[in-house]
């Protein structure tokens, strides 16, 4: 199929830069045959000129329409992330702007100021107040964009431990997640990777002689009470990983040989988040591609897909090896009495070794 | 004030009394013009293969481990049935990346047209060392094929990423690439750091010492302003990425800790204590920013020369384009961390680099608004190096403008290592530089080869390629808004993005369209050196000095004197003249004032 494809993409290539000399040719008649630009070429790529313009104009609406629901702008499921999300549509605006003006002008003058024959340019070399206009506004735009910028940094990586937030340690290594929870003391444990006893399914590497260990609790999926702050330590055992919690906007890289940290708090449940509108329709489209799919993979006599269904998602993003691309764990988002439930059922990390 | 060397112009004027053989004319040669050629095939032929990389791994994205002839051509054993390993995956991306960062943007580009113009351009005879110049080549040389053999081992190339962050580049047991494979990496980083330093070091020099009568520093073209910066940043710069890679051998061959601390991995424990990765990461970008605009320099002087000549004006505001480039320079060196807003270092440092970030957003505005006021009521050539320089704002713009995005460290957090980097950086540095190049290469083709290119392919190679560059890379925008990450073998694994697949495919049809179009490019460019038509002594009309040595080159440049020089680089369309360009070595007319600048 792959093949075919490309055949067919290289004849059609073949065929394109044929037809385009011509027609290049054809515009010459007449004209002697140098390799420098005439009025005809001035004329012709001028007008490619306010074309090209409209191509970017297209692709942009084109790009916004069609793939623009921009999925993680404006439902956040964290308390920073409409934060997040306002200082984006306000620097999406900005640059919006900015594109739509400056590439305007670039073409139009492009188009307007083509060579003739006979024409004389303007001899204008210099202009301080032009100069000074264009280093003050952009001045004043970014200064207001900074501060906005730096208000929401400080104010995301900045925990405020009196909140008491939830602690749990996202732990990664070649190729998946496991989450540790302190337990009731909400503290964890001491852990470094060289106590790691896979005899006795110490996975984790935890201070088997540390009284907070001991009630830790080391899990596959991250569950976490709505609105309850968290507070998620990382740590990895073996590469560079990073923590991608993109609904949450949420991201930090997991270094072997020290804990770097990330906050904040949830907002929506998993169950609302299937409920919007936005999410439905996502996922009504994601499941219909899936079963125009498994229609071709059962024409190969190959399994049907599993039907979709939304989760909040912890993904690797910083390359890892070999299964980078499929390094993930789920991330529910409940009610305090659900989390309640499903912690109590989960083990501690004392009964979980092996004696 | 301009100390020039006409010291042993005396020696060349009469000719050489030993025959020049094949080997010292094309091989080891010490001529600058030549070495300039030497550059740009090298980096060419790189390009062809980075391009080709792409396009596999493109496919590969599109049709996420589907059967393709190509791989199975290509990759031979990394292809079983056809199908692409997860582990060339990487390494593909890996040495696309380093080739096209490296060996054709910076070598390629900086070498070329450095090598060619500086020298033609400040009217001296040849760079201050010949020798040094001849080794630089070499070592280049011998760097980019050592890249190549390191394609060929047993368990890979290095597959880290161009970036080669440590443990994972550290450890052979991490990853197949990191073995053998990136040991050669690293051996070829270190000799072509070594290439760029003595190239580099002879830039400054020459443009210091070697400028003829009357050429002073603001009479300079903007191309040796931008490539006596770029020089000045590589020596900086570089130095540092020799010595993480040096750190980096020491951790992989002798034990050192400089970087890995309490790694656990395959079921032991390696004796690893202390170090970090985050210093590794520090050292990367210290030259690794400085790098983007190692690339984009030498691209933006090109661009303003050539845009200034097609457009028969002078450039807009000469004075704040050079004190842009020495901002640019200085700002450069000091937001490396903009990568590693979330790389776990104090939080405090992201706000400094936040800031350093943005501020650097200033120059870069500056410069796009001078040129689009260069254009304004010119008289544009619509030559096809003039294409591809307008081509240049267009996609530095676009590009550009998403580093505010990214620049701001609240929004990096959730666009870091997603398709959005891809595309910003593809588009403000990528294409622009690429654009750039293209355009230094039409200009001045004629003086390289002595002949003309064909005008018409030319301009299908722009607009296919111009259209291609926008088809693939603005979508990404969009799918790394939708939080796909990079560097991801297949995006099977979520069903959570099966809605951008079809982006992907858009983008990888773009992109073997584009990749496909180059093609016109090497025909036109190889079939030109010896069919082309003959070109005139000054096809373009400029008023730069390499325009009044004889197309057909000589040792020194010039036969007799060098021309001297009374008037800067810009006098396009000055009143009182009849002809629309005025060359730098014409002298004053009476009663003509000299734009103070
Ligand atoms: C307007 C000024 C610019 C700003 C504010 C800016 C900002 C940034 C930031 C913050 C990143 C890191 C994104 C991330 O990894 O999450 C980045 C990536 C990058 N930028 Fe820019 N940038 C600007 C212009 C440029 C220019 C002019 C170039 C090159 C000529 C460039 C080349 C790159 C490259 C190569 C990367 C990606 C490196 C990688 O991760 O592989 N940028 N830029
Ligand atoms: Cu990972
Ligand atoms: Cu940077």
């Amino acid at each position: 199929m792959t093949a075919f494809l490309t055949i067919i993409i290289v004849l059609f290539v073949a065929v394109a830069i044929w037809q385009m000399v011509k027609i290049f040719d054809l515009a010459q008649v007449g004209v002697s045959n140098s390799q420098i630009a005439t009025d005809n070429d001035n004329k012709i790529n001028a007008y490619l000129m306010l074309a090209f313009l409209a191509f970017i104009y297209i692709i942009t609406i084109v790009c916004f329409v069609k793939w623009g629901d921009l999925p993680l702008m404006s439902n956040a499921a964290s308390e920073h992330g409409s934060q997040i999300d306002n200082l984006m549509i306000i620097s999406m605006v900005i640059i919006f702007i900015v594109q739509t003006v400056t590439q305007f002008l670039l073409h139009y003058f492009a188009y307007k100021y083509r060579g003739e024959k006979g024409k004389k340019a303007l001899f204008y070399a210099d202009n301080n107040t032009l100069e000074a206009i264009w280093t003050i506004i952009p001045v004043i735009v970014l200064a207001g964009l900074i501060i906005y910028g730096l208000f929401t940094w400080t104010s995301i990586m900045n925990v405020n431990e009196d909140d008491d937030p939830l602690v749990i340690e996202l732990y990664a290594q070649q190729f998946s997640w496991k989450a540790r929870y302190g337990g009731n003391d909400n503290t964890l444990g001491k852990a470094n990777v060289r106590l790691i006893n896979l005899d006795n399914a110490n996975i984790l590497g935890l201070d088997e002689s540390d009284p907070n260990a001991q009630d830790d609790i080391i899990t596959t999926e991250v569950h976490l009470p709505v609105g309850k702050p968290v507070l998620f330590k990382m740590r990895s055992q073996d590469v560079l990983h990073s923590a991608y919690m993109p609904h949450f906007r949420a991201q930090m890289n997991c270094v072997p040989g020290m804990v770097t940290q990330f906050g904040f708090t949830p907002t929506v449940t998993t169950a609302e988040m299937r409920q919007t509108p936005e999410i439905m329709e996502k996922v009504a489209n994601i499941n219909r591609i899936r079963v125009e799919k498994s229609k071709e993979l059962a024409a190969k006599g190959e399994p049907a897909l599993d039907p979709y269904e939304f989760d909040y998602l912890l993904l690797c993003n910083k390359i890892c090896g070999k299964s980078h691309y499929n390094m993930q764990m789920n991330i529910i988002v409940e009610t305090q009495e659900e989390y309640d439930a499903w912690i109590k059922e989960q083990k501690e990390f004392k009964d979980s070794l092996i004696k | 004030m301009s100390t020039h060397a006409d010291t042993h112009a005396h020696e060349d004027d009469h000719g050489h009394h030993h025959k020049e053989t094949f080997v010292t004319k094309y091989i080891f040669s010490q001529d600058h013009k030549m070495i300039s050629k030497q550059y740009l095939i090298t980096g060419t032929i790189m390009g062809v293969i980075g391009v080709l990389m792409s396009i596999m791994f493109r496919m590969q994205i599109a049709w996420p481990e589907e059967p393709n002839i190509l791989f199975e051509a290509l990759l031979g054993k990394w292809a079983p049935g056809g199908v692409m390993d997860a582990d060339i995956y990487l390494a593909l991306v890996t040495i696309h990346g380093t080739i096209m960062v490296f060996f054709v943007l910076t070598a390629g580009l900086s070498g070329t047209f450095s090598n060619l113009l500086i020298p033609l351009q400040i009217g001296a005879r040849d760079m201050a060392s010949g020798f040094l110049n001849m080794i630089s080549y070499w070592l280049f040389f011998l760097s980019s094929v050592i890249m190549i053999i390191s394609l060929f081992v047993e368990a890979g190339p290095a597959a880290a990423g161009w970036t080669i962050y440590p443990p994972l580049s550290a450890l052979p047991m991490a990853q197949g690439g990191s073995g053998m494979g990136m040991t050669l990496w690293l051996v070829s980083m270190a000799i072509f750091i070594a290439s760029s330093l003595l190239g580099s070091l002879n830039y400054i020099v020459t443009v210091i010492n070697l400028r003829t009568k009357g050429m002073s520093m603001t009479r300079l073209p903007l191309t040796v302003w931008a490539f006596f910066v770029t020089a000045i940043i590589g020596v900086v710069s570089f130095p540092v990425l020799l010595s993480a890679a040096l750190l980096l051998i020491m951790d992989r061959s002798f034990g050192t800790s400089f970087f890995l601390s309490d790694i656990f991995i395959q079921g032991e424990v390696l004796h690893y204590q202390g170090g970090s990765p985050v210093l590794f990461e520090h050292l990367f970008w210290f030259l690794g920013h400085p790098e983007v605009y190692i690339v984009i320099l030498p691209a933006m002087g090109m661009v303003s020369e050539i845009m200034a000549s097609n457009s028969r004006k002078p450039i807009f505001g000469y004075r704040a384009m050079i004190a842009s480039i020495l901002a640019i320079a200085f700002l450069s060196t000091i937001v490396w961390g903009h990568h590693m807003f979330i790389s776990g270092m104090n939080p405090f440092l992201g706000s400094v680099f936040t800031f350093t970030t943005l501020l650097i957003a200033i120059p870069s505005a500056v410069k796009a608004f001078n040129w689009i006021t260069t254009i304004w009521k010119g008289n544009l050539q619509m030559n096809t190096a003039m294409l591809f320089s307008i081509g240049f704002v267009s996609t530095f713009i676009t590009g550009g403008l998403t580093g505010i995005i990214l620049g701001d460290s609240a929004l990096d957090i959730n666009v870091h290592d997603t398709y959005f980097v891809i595309a910003h950086f593809h588009l403000v540095m990528g294409i622009s530089a690429l654009y750039g190049m293209f355009a230094g290469v039409y200009h001045w083709y004629p003086r390289m080869f002595g002949r003309m290119m064909n005008k018409n392919l030319g301009y299908i190679h722009f607009w296919v390629t111009a259209i291609c560059a926008y088809g693939v890379f603005f979508p990404m925008h969009f799918i790394g808004m939708a939080g796909l990450p990079r560097r991801y073998y297949t995006n099977s694994a979520f069903p959570l993005f099966d809605d951008l697949a079809n982006v992907n495919v858009v983008i990888t049809v773009f992109a073997i369209i584009g990749g496909a179009f180059q093609l016109v490019f090497l025909y036109n460019f190889f079939v030109s050196i010896f069919f082309g038509k003959k070109a005139p002594q000054n096809p373009w009309r400029s008023t730069t000095l390499e325009w009044t040595a004889p197309v057909k080159h000589i040792h020194g440049n010039w036969p007799g004197e060098i021309p001297h020089v009374y008037r800067w680089a810009y006098d396009y369309s000055k009143p009182g003249h009849d002809v629309d360009f005025v060359p730098q070595n014409i002298p004053l007319k009476e009663g003509e004032e000299e734009l103070q600048h």
